[in-house]
């Protein structure tokens, strides 16, 4: 699933990021990485940027570009 | 004796403290250093180091480079600091890293070791990391890059010392090889291609190593520079075959890709291998405030009432040395023509040179509080939240989040909403930005508005009008932008991904440094060329001289009957006076392009003028409508003049070409400072222009056919 379908509080790990390389890269830097686990942190307004941690970063993304990521839901125990 | 001089360049990413850092380690002041071609400012500072076992002095001068994620060309401080690296001369790299974010700063680290020179990582923040439960084995660390780690905090000022005993260890000693050691595919290619240069005997200024990996990772400059030498063409088949046998292994296609998984995946190997306790303590603080700042709701009006808050500071704690610095430059110049009498040189320097100088300081109180607010906002993490609320809506109209700060700032004057615009890291955003900012009418157009809404609205009504220009101005300008981004500044949006710093309180000393450091360039830059310009203007309007005219008129003063008559034909002599003046004349000759605006010769002269700065333009038409100085007559007098001279139709589209037409020179010089480009200044003015003329043509025209 797409991470945009992720809601707050909901922590998943990253599968697959299908962006150009250019995006890619910058997502790279960041840590946002194929393997990585992330966690929702919140929403603004109509879900037009979400905020996510991954490993301990805090890192805001528009909506297009969470479209991109593809993760893996970790469900609740 | 003469010191040993050794250039230190200092990368981190951003937020990691790095001009904290360089603030604690010198407290010499930060000054820019001037590179070519660049628009981001770098800066330098000095520092001394006595090497106590040698009794050798060494002067240190830190280069403080953009920060950057990674060295990818991804923004304009990227690129600057990559082309610093690989181009410009320095001693060694200082890599500040954040001692909280190991993993993720580790990424760049790993990048900086491939550039393949000496090399120092300063572990910033590690009280931090002891607080939150973090602890770091630098020693090992150390053994991992190949490279020095030396612990410290800018903010308890630990390890500084043993930094730059690192610093000038490193220095002295010979150059040493990265250890980044990759997947075993990898190497073998490495090891390949080293075989072969050795064989060769190939000369090289940088390690076959180093050489190999570059070739690898397709570094242009490295393929230009081999491409030309006969070696060339035995080297291409066997680095084609190494390509091919990396993309089968990883399964990937993208060179720069699979580097970056290398990259990853010795970040989080170093990581794992030198963080013994991991224990998230004190993380929470950050998520609280974020719980009520970003809150879906309240997000908004909490910035709203923030951004309210500044600027009722802004201007209303900013008048009173405004007013302050105004009535000191008023004084001058009356002392100023009242010591040099009246001659030429006491109305050049007094109405010239002291009246737009005077305008620009006076500005400086207000700019002063702005940028201490927005650096407050920005050095707190603050900003980062603003994007991300509001990124939403002002992306639909091809803005980024961070526009708001400058867009409002407008509101107020054109001028430090020029330099807030450098909050944004994109240059097209930025661009775009500033050039729709005309648009948010300043304070200084206010006597403009006040004076035509009053006039033909009546004062009860001015208030709604006012408001509506405001609103009608902004919308403007958000249709300008969407206009700009998709027919000029075209290609695809830049992404938005960029880091929530964590809450900090920052160093007043940090603040202090970057408020003087704008505030003195904003003086300095702005006050030449406004100085320039209200000589011009100062010189426009009072030449040639008429001795004749004034003769005769000073003759029909000394026989006026009554004061009021003589105060009449002073003021038909100012008139006639700048009617023949080179404004005058300007005014006249231009007449025939605001004509189909309805505008006579006096209100074009007024606009003209008004392009010095928006209070001119009364105090022009003060003079034109023979009232002399509109503001010592009242308001009223000038109103009635107006009334009976102007048509509501001109009157409308004079208001809307004021609204949309340049703010003043003081703006301009701004501008053309912030984009560093006179091509973009000449089409910001007949952009605007442009705009201003077609509107106010329309207006005209529709509200005669209304009326």
């Amino acid at each position: 699933m797409r991470l945009t379908e992720l809601r707050k509080g909901d922590r998943g790990t990253i599968v697959r990021i299908q962006a150009d390389p250019e995006l890619r890269n910058r997502l790279h830097s960041f840590g946002i990485i194929p393997g990585e686990e992330l966690e929702v942190k919140g929403c603004s307004l109509a879900r037009q940027t979400m905020e996510i941690d991954v490993d301990g970063t805090l890192i805001a993304l528009r909506k297009e570009e969470a479209e991109k990521i593809e993760v893996r839901k970790e469900e609740d125990a | 004796m003469e010191k040993e001089k050794i250039k230190v360049a200092l990368v981190g990413q951003p937020n990691v403290g790095k001009s904290s850092l360089i603030n604690a380690i010198a407290n010499a002041k930060l000054h820019v250093g001037n590179f070519a071609g660049v628009t981001v400012d770098i800066s330098e500072v000095n520092t001394t180091y006595c090497d106590p076992e040698g009794c050798e002095e060494y002067e240190i001068t830190i280069v403080d480079l953009p920060g950057t994620y990674s060295l990818n060309d991804y923004s304009m401080e990227e690129r600057v600091t990559k082309e610093f690296l690989l181009n410009e001369a320095y001693d060694l790299i200082v890599n500040v890293v954040d001692s909280t974010h190991l993993q993720r700063n580790l990424l760049l680290t790993a990048e900086l070791l491939e550039l393949g020179r000496k090399m120092v990582v300063a572990l910033n923040m590690i009280d931090e990391a002891e607080k939150e439960g973090i602890e770091i084995d630098a020693g090992q660390l150390g053994v991992i890059l190949g490279v020095p780690v030396v612990p410290v905090s800018a903010k308890t000022k630990e390890g500084l010392e043993a930094l730059k005993q690192k610093m000038v260890e490193v220095y002295k000693k010979p150059q040493t090889e990265s250890k980044i050691i990759y997947s075993d595919f990898i190497e073998e290619e490495i090891d390949r291609l080293v075989a072969f240069f050795e064989e060769r005997h190939y000369p090289s200024d940088i390690p076959y190593r180093h050489l190999a990996i570059r070739l690898l990772k397709e570094d242009t400059q490295i393929y230009k520079r081999m491409h030309d030498e006969p070696i060339w063409i035995e080297l291409l088949p066997i680095l084609r075959e190494a390509l091919d046998h990396i993309y089968l292994h990883s399964g990937k296609k993208d060179i720069k890709e699979i580097f970056a998984d290398e990259h990853f995946a010795f970040a989080k190997g170093a990581k794992m291998e030198v963080i013994s306790t991991k224990q998230m303590r004190a993380k929470n603080f950050t998520q609280k405030i974020d719980n009520l700042l970003i809150n879906k709701y309240l997000g908004i009006p909490i910035f709203l009432f923030l951004m309210w808050g500044l600027f009722q500071l802004t201007f209303s704690l900013g008048q009173l040395p405004m007013d302050w610095i105004q009535a000191g430059f008023d004084w001058l110049a009356v002392e100023t023509h009242r010591v040099l009498g009246d001659t030429e040189l006491a109305s050049v320097i007094a109405d010239g040179v002291l009246g737009g100088v005077g305008a620009v300081v006076s500005f400086l109180p207000n700019i002063i509080i702005l940028f201490f607010g927005i650096a407050l906002l920005e050095t707190t993490g603050y900003m980062a939240r603003v994007s991300f609320l509001l990124d939403g809506f002002f992306h639909k109209f091809g803005l980024h989040g961070k526009s708001f700060v400058p867009l409002v700032t407008g509101f107020g004057c054109t001028v430090p909403a020029y330099m807030a615009a450098r909050t944004l890291k994109s240059r097209t955003d930025r661009l775009i930005t500033l050039f729709i900012l005309g648009f948010f009418s300043c304070s200084a157009r206010i006597p403009v508005y006040v004076l035509f809404a009053g006039a033909f609205f009546g004062a009860e009504h001015a208030g709604n009008i006012l408001f509506l220009i405001y609103i009608a101005g902004a919308l403007f300008g958000l249709m300008a932008a969407k206009v700009l981004r998709v027919f000029v500044f075209k290609g695809e949006d830049d992404p938005f991904v960029m880091e929530m710093p964590k809450y900090r309180l920052p160093s007043l000393k940090l603040i202090y440094h970057v408020v003087s450091g704008q505030s003195m360039d904003y003086l300095r830059k702005a006050g030449t060329f406004i100085l320039f310009a209200s000589v011009l203007v100062w010189f426009a309007s009072n030449y040639p001289k008429n001795p004749e005219l004034e003769k005769r008129f000073e003759a029909r003063i000394e026989q006026a009957a009554s004061p009021q008559e003589k105060a009449r034909l002073q003021g038909r002599l100012q008139e006639e006076l700048l009617a023949r003046s080179y404004l005058g004349q300007v005014g006249k000759a231009t007449q025939p392009f605001f004509a189909p605006l309805g505008f006579d010769w006096k209100l074009s002269v007024a606009l003209e003028a008004g392009l010095a700065a928006k209070e001119v333009v009364v105090s022009t038409l003060g003079v034109l409508y023979s009232l002399g100085d509109a503001t010592d007559k009242g308001i009223q007098a000038l109103q009635d003049q107006l009334k009976r001279h102007v048509t509501l139709p001109v009157a409308l589209a004079f208001i809307v070409f004021v609204m949309l037409y340049v703010p003043c020179f003081a703006a301009m010089a701004v501008f053309k400072q912030e984009t560093g480009s006179w091509a973009y200044l000449a089409y910001l003015f007949i952009g605007t222009t442009g705009v201003a003329w077609v509107f106010g043509f329309l207006t005209y025209n529709v509200v005669k056919l209304l009326v």
